[in-house]
């Protein structure tokens, strides 16, 4: 018979043999490891202006501390997938510290694969790690929507409708806290402005962002941010419409130069080179990690050209007032959009206030529905 | 049709029968394998104009997926959602219907899992497992079952509907785990409430794979006989080759366009019960993967024969496991499996074109006698 059975794995393993002269010492620097192996998991790409590229810029910082050999992969999904990156990351690599950084890693993924590997650390960002669960899991996470809040003074000097406007994922409290503190935060300016807010409905779906920018635009708007995975979309669409934008996650200025006025970003860099510093000393990283303004957890983008003196000046004192801690975005007296009370006078929910993170509710001002 | 009992003259003597029999086969073996090839070359001058070593890749790509016993765990426990995807497009195929939206039957299927465990989180596993993986059967067939449902009454292209049903499917999945359906302790990621231990699916013994795995062979298998070897698959065969003759022949084409996309999208349903009972514990955003769109590649490869799909889906399983080690050590974007696909894909698409056309594959050309 002339037909010689042709395998795909025959083919693999031959093309192995022939690479291996090349490939395998690659491999075997990168096992035999002296420095410390961090690894780094993005659910999205990691040049999306949002949250993926927050991380991935912390990514940057630690990969350029000494010691330290930094390995990274993206668009990784909420599946066993993410399971097997972590997986291999260990196995391959023998990454000692991994920071799977999507929300959706959390519970069943990280909390999976941790108790087979106890001498391996797992930092995860947003999740709320709780006792019980493996010791060598952690969870980190900002006080972000203290930066919605400054967001929100300059987007208050801004307008000149009284009209803002959100684009936003979903309603969970993560999201519902920025929007109510980008409302407040203008309301500080003038207590007329309302937001209007739109949920798109999923983490990342441009056309829906820009549609719903789109809307927000021809409501009157005209002062527009988010919170979505990639704010890209939201800034080009409404800066296309004359609107100005306030960021979220990363500096998004390059985007829209001449109409961005703040943003509210994540400052991995600072908190990354810290919890790989802690690891490399031989110390412990807390199990459950928050930080603010103050705690360098979070940062503000440089105030753009459109910023008002006194914008500024506002800008520039709140601030302060939130660095010198225990400060409230929600306190009261504070009604939701549907009349309902709140919290009476006095009553105040400070930036870690664990009530926060199970918020439910859209403060009055806020035009939209969280269901 | 490749594997069409062979024809041949009882006059011929036995010998050359076999070598017609079996050159008749080997075309359905060598030419996906030579076209694979050629996918591979196409990327290897890819990967060589973006200044990267073709065999570091292959190299890569060998030992990520299935070098070690921790590569083909890792490519194994990728494979179950594929075989499962991959026969609710490989099904209705048969009758020539391009299904490509068994996506939306996976992320229902998944949903009516959890809906299910939830309603049943008192029952023991025994009971409340093949109940849960009936509901999602049952949806995940009424699913796709609709689309060719709307072929066959109203001639509404198959292709198209069962896409926009697969938005349709994952905005409704949507809407049930944020509102019925939510967990109210589930706060930043809205689920339903978590399947209580008996009623999840473990792994295989001695296998770090869930039993997912086991049952999509199974069922690639089961559908290999249903198309090979029952007179359903038989007549399921001629309305695909020409449905009008079918009708005029009297094959019941209606029943039959509804019976093989409710199946398939019963299938894909069980992918997202296997989903939500052995992988996640509750039904939630994360079953909207991309499983259902990496099933029609791996259909398509396998030319829609359920037994090829089996090492197919291992195949592109391992490509994407290895897709990590070679991000991590090449410095290559995700996208780099995608781009591979891409050129196996068209390059399988094309081999099309040359079924029948060497004669080396033919039986006559093995006659004793004219042959050499």
């Amino acid at each position: 018979m002339p037909i010689t059975p042709f395998s795909r794995r025959g083919f693999l393993k031959g093309t192995a043999a022939l690479a291996s002269a090349t490939a395998l010492p690659q491999i075997a620097t990168a096992a035999a490891h002296s420095p410390m192996t961090v690894g780094f998991i993005y659910v999205g790409p990691k040049d999306d202006f949002g949250y993926n590229q927050a991380h991935a810029e912390g990514a940057a910082a630690v990969k350029a501390m000494d010691g330290v050999v930094v390995v990274e992969e993206e668009n990784v999904a909420e599946t066993t997938d993410v399971q097997n990156s972590m997986e291999s990351m260990i196995n391959f690599d023998s990454a000692k510290l991994l920071f799977p950084t999507s929300f959706g890693y959390f519970n069943p993924h990280v909390l999976e694969v941790a108790p087979r590997h106890p001498d391996v650390r797992f930092q995860h960002a947003a999740g709320l790690w709780t006792d019980g669960m493996p010791t060598n899991v952690g969870s980190y996470f900002g006080y972000i929507g203290m930066g919605q809040y400054l967001n929100g003074i300059t987007a208050g000097h801004a307008t000149t409708t009284k009209k803002i406007g959100f684009v936003a994922a979903k309603p969970i409290p993560q999201v519902l806290l920025n929007i109510n503190s980008f409302l407040l935060g203008a309301r500080q300016v003038d207590p007329e402005i309302t937001c209007q807010v739109i949920f798109t409905g999923e983490w990342s779906l441009a056309v829906k962002e820009a549609e719903a920018t789109n809307a927000l635009a021809d409501a009157g708007c005209d002062v527009i941010t988010c919170h979505v995975d990639g704010p890209k979309v939201v800034m080009e669409t409404a800066a296309g419409r004359d609107c100005f934008v306030c960021g979220y996650h990363a500096d998004q200025s390059p985007l829209a130069p001449e109409k961005y006025l703040t943003g509210a970003e994540w400052n991995w860099a600072g908190v990354y080179t810290g919890m790989v510093q802690t690891m490399l000393d031989g110390g412990t990283i807390g199990n459950f990690v928050r930080g603010g303004l103050a705690d360098g957890f979070i940062k503000m983008s440089p105030l753009g050209p459109a910023v008002s003196d006194a914008s500024r000046a506002q800008f520039e004192s709140v601030k302060a007032e939130i660095m010198a801690g225990g400060f409230a975005a929600i306190k009261g007296p504070l009604n939701d959009n549907s009349g309902a009370a709140l919290l009476s006078a006095g009553e105040a929910l400070v930036e870690n206030d664990i009530a926060l993170e199970s918020m439910d509710y859209l403060v009055e001002g806020v035009i939209g529905s969280t269901s | 049709m490749t594997d069409h009992a062979a024809q041949a003259p009882l006059a011929l003597p036995a010998s050359s029968r076999v070598l017609g029999q079996v050159a008749r086969r080997a075309e359905a073996v060598v030419l996906p394998v030579a076209a694979l090839l050629v996918g591979f070359a196409v990327f290897s001058i890819f990967l060589l104009v973006q200044g990267k070593s073709p065999a570091d890749f292959f190299a890569l790509t060998y030992r990520a997926g299935f070098g070690t016993a921790f590569s083909w765990q890792n490519t194994l426990s990728r494979t179950a959602p594929l075989l499962f995807a991959a026969l609710c497009v490989a099904l209705p195929a048969r009758l020539g219907l391009v299904i490509i939206g068994g996506e939306g039957a996976m992320v229902l299927g998944g949903v009516a899992a959890g809906a299910a465990g939830v309603a049943l989180s008192g029952a023991i596993g025994l009971i409340a497992l093949p109940l849960m993986a009936a509901f999602a059967m049952i949806i995940g067939g009424l699913w796709i079952g609709a689309v060719g449902a709307l072929r066959y009454y109203r001639g509404v292209n198959e292709t198209i509907a069962s896409l926009l049903m697969a938005y349709i499917a994952i905005a409704l999945m949507n809407h049930l785990v944020e509102g019925p359906l939510r967990d109210p302790e589930s706060l930043n990621k809205p689920s339903t409430a978590p399947l209580p231990t008996p009623l999840r699916v473990g792994d295989i013994p001695g296998w770090e794979v869930h039993w997912g795995l086991a049952f999509g062979v199974l069922c690639c298998v089961l559908a290999w006989v249903l198309i090979d070897k029952t007179t359903w698959g038989f007549a399921a065969r001629i309305a695909g080759g020409n449905m009008r003759a079918a009708q005029v022949q009297g094959l019941a084409v209606g029943p039959l366009i509804i019976g093989f996309t409710a199946l398939g999208g019963a299938l894909a349903g069980l992918a997202g019960f296997f989903e939500v009972a052995a992988v996640h514990g509750s039904a939630n955003a994360s079953l909207a993967s991309g499983y259902g769109y990496t099933g029609i590649l791996i259909a398509f490869l396998a030319r829609h024969n359920p037994l090829a799909i089996i090492p197919v889906a291992i195949l592109l399983a391992g490509f994407e496991a290895a897709s990590g080690l070679t991000q991590r050590r090449m410095d290559l974007p995700d996208a780099t499996t995608l781009v591979l696909q891409g050129f196996v894909f068209v390059s399988i698409l094309m081999s099309d074109t040359l079924y029948g056309r060497f004669k080396i594959f033919t039986p006559e050309r093995w006659r004793t006698g004219d042959g050499k």
